[in-house]
């Protein structure tokens, strides 16, 4: 499996297996309203705005930025949780922007989410049978007295005693909550699983069990996932690829090694200088990219590439007036960058001597 | 050595509860030189979060019993009267907390809510409170400080807010900064600017600092000395190089291990979680708390406590492992992945 992924970690226009998501100009705008009786529209927010992205079966792709990037929006418009503005969203070849009733019920059991907030995203009042046992209950595909056998062999799966069905969320720590919302996304047995932030509310070492749990889980259902995370180290460690997302749009996508050693979008740049690295050597050799200020409002996004106003490289006006498109780089990935970078951030660690 | 800015001597908070008394922090003792910073570690519920705000005075024996010695600028401010344990507060010692939005007051300007800190404490008009707060909003780098002190915090980003709450806590020029969890609540770019913003202002302020973190990569940046704290207990003390390249216990080793890293240049490393959940502080398990989790526990470890024992200069560590093992299993195990 690893060296099929390797082949494809970098999809050439042409490959000819069928992505299991095919993302093609996805566009999201929410508008904003002015006037209590007569709403007028006076703008909108463009949380995704032009976006190009394939996930392969079996494969795992990060998803990074910062709040607001519009990360999280993509994922809820692939889970068909929003309504797309614009472009479309294709399931194994299907497209599946608009579809409804029935076959959006059918669809959901291909695709499920687990959430960030292991505290808000399960039912306080609910046992944690009821729980991994709604989406039974609700899809019909287990009889009715086989519930409890099932949601009991979900619950060991995912590394949790199964006395404990009838036991409430608060009962159970942050971790344990975490893998609940795991096994209950698993319930239907999807292809494809959204894991958005589902490791940063927990401390380190329980968020190392919960990346086990996923890795593992991958291995023996062949699932698919699309794994949001602000933090950068989390996401490479995951991800087969990772696409890195800038106010809306992807601005670089790669295999995570690649994006480590070269990053080529000064944004990827700045992401890898900011995150701390445990180790206080590398950490006093790594080149840092400080950005200024906060990201631009998605109303109202700069012209041009994105971000022209914080990038160190900017060289006006060929950046603020014309907008780069993700091109191949020498290195293998895509980044739409008109002034690539060329150094690495963080230089060789003695690790990589000792390897 | 010089005289010590603060002083803890064997510190233990102990909350009554239905369930039986909440160990949360259980003998500790530490101190912080002028101008240092010092990074604490550990979980949630290791204490770590408790015995600062014990130093703080936020805590006080109305809500949980407790013992030892915080001694700050040579007066033990357990012993303090309440009216002057306030004259710290704020001045002297200051804190900023993990969620800037709840910190901060939402029905007030920022610059308000600033200059309010300030005529707490000083003798100064509304008017003059003003203009310390701007000054002190520019510091921290807030762009237009004089429009932005007019503004409510939700007119405020994530991290502005941090600034401002920064800006309220060196407003009065303390001599210890108490950071707990600052970063936690925000992304990584503006993690590292507020770090760095950190940083400067202990030079330029001359003042201490503690950072209270669960991350180890926030601290191998930013700290001189770093201690581990676990179950209540500080498992590990040292210099920031004696904690990464020479660690003596389980539990950081535990902690390094299970941090993703960004320089693995194999397609999927497996991280090594520590194995079982954090023990119960109302009923700790005998001996080494750290025991039913240790992959190198003997029979000694559930049956006698450890003592914090110094191996050399600042390091100590709380393990009955002989120091040749520990350097043995530290090489072998933890420093192979980095």
């Amino acid at each position: 499996m690893s060296v099929q992924v390797n082949e494809r970690a970098e999809p050439e226009p042409a490959t000819s297996e069928t992505p299991l998501i095919r993302v093609h100009g996805l566009r999201k705008f929410f508008p904003i309203t002015r006037g209590i009786l007569f709403q007028k529209r006076v703008g909108d927010v463009h949380a995704v705005d032009g976006v190009d992205l394939e996930v392969f079966k079996g494969e795992t792709v990060g998803l990074v930025g910062e709040t607001g990037c519009g990360k999280s929006t993509l994922a809820r418009v692939i889970m068909r949780l929003y309504e797309a503005t614009e472009g479309t969203v294709e399931f194994e070849g299907q497209d599946i922007t608009h579809v409804k009733g029935k076959d959006l019920r059918e669809l959901r059991r291909e695709m499920q989410m687990i959430f960030q907030d292991p505290f808000a995203s399960l039912n306080p009042r609910k046992t944690v049978g009821s729980i991994v046992g709604t989406p039974f209950r609700l899809h019909g595909t287990v009889p009715r007295n086989k519930v409890k056998g099932e949601v009991q062999q979900l619950m060991e799966l995912v590394g949790l005693n199964p006395e404990h069905y009838n036991r409430y969320p608060h009962e159970f720590s942050g971790g344990q909550r975490q893998r609940i919302g795991v096994a209950r996304s698993l319930a239907l047995r999807p292809k494809l699983i959204v894991c958005d932030e589902p490791v940063s509310a927990l401390d380190v070492s329980i968020q190392a069990q919960v990346l086990n749990l996923l890795e593992d889980l991958q291995e023996e259902f062949n699932l698919t996932y699309l794994f949001i995370a602000h933090d950068l180290s989390v996401v490479k460690h995951v991800s087969d690829r990772v696409a890195v997302m800038y106010l809306g749009k992807i601005v670089e996508t790669a295999k995570g090694p690649t994006l480590y050693r070269t990053p080529k979008h000064p944004y990827t740049g700045a992401l890898l200088s900011a995150v701390p690295i445990a180790d206080p050597d590398l950490a006093a050799a790594k080149k840092r990219i400080i950005l200024e200020g906060d990201v631009p409002s998605p109303i109202d996004p700069p012209s041009g590439c994105r971000f022209h106003p914080r990038c160190p490289n900017a060289q006006l006006p060929k950046c603020s007036d014309d907008e780069p498109q993700l091109e191949r780089q020498s290195t293998g990935q895509l980044a739409a960058c008109h002034f690539p970078l060329a150094d690495r951030i963080i230089q060789t660690g003695n690790g990589d001597d000792s390897r | 050595m010089p005289e010590p800015l603060l002083e803890v001597k064997d510190l233990s908070v102990h909350f009554p509860t239905d369930d039986g008394l909440v160990k949360a922090v259980d003998g500790i003792s530490f101190s912080v030189q002028p101008g240092e910073t010092l990074g604490v570690v550990g979980e949630s519920g290791s204490g770590k979060s408790v015995s600062f705000l014990t130093v703080m005075g936020l805590i006080t024996r109305k809500q949980a019993q407790i013992e030892g010695e915080i001694i700050f600028q040579g007066q033990d401010l357990l012993m303090l009267p309440s009216d002057e344990m306030r004259t710290v507060q704020g001045a002297k010692l200051s804190m900023i907390f993990q969620d800037p939005m709840t910190s901060l007051h939402p029905y007030y300007k920022v610059g308000v809510q600033i200059g309010e800190a300030i005529r707490v404490h000083q003798k100064v008009s509304k008017q003059e409170a003003r203009e310390q707060a701007i000054e002190m909003l520019r510091r921290v780098g807030i762009p237009r400080p004089d429009e932005r002190a007019d503004q409510y915090p939700h007119e405020f980003s994530g991290g502005m807010r941090q600034r401002a709450m920064i800006a309220m806590a060196l407003s009065l020029n303390p001599d210890l900064l108490i950071a707990d969890e600052p970063t936690t609540a925000l992304d990584v770019t503006v993690q590292a600017q507020i770090l760095d913003l950190i940083d400067r202002l202990r030079e330029e302020f001359n003042a201490a600092v503690v950072i209270i973190t669960h991350d180890l990569g926030v601290v191998a940046e930013h700290c001189d000395h770093i201690q581990v704290m676990y179950a209540g207990k500080i498992v590990e003390a040292g210099d920031r190089r004696d904690i990464y390249y020479n660690s003596h216990h389980p539990y950081t080793w535990g902690l390094l291990s299970s941090i993703p890293r960004m320089d693995e240049t194999g397609d999927k490393e497996r991280l090594v979680p520590i194995r079982g959940l954090p023990p119960s502080l109302i009923f700790p398990p005998p001996g080494c708390a750290f025991h039913p989790r240790c992959p190198h526990a003997f029979d000694k470890c559930s049956t006698d406590i450890p003592d914090l024992l110094p191996s050399d200069g600042h390091h100590a560590s709380r393990c009955h492992l002989t120091l040749a093992d520990k350097e043995r299993i530290f090489k072998e195990e933890v420093l192979v992945r980095s």
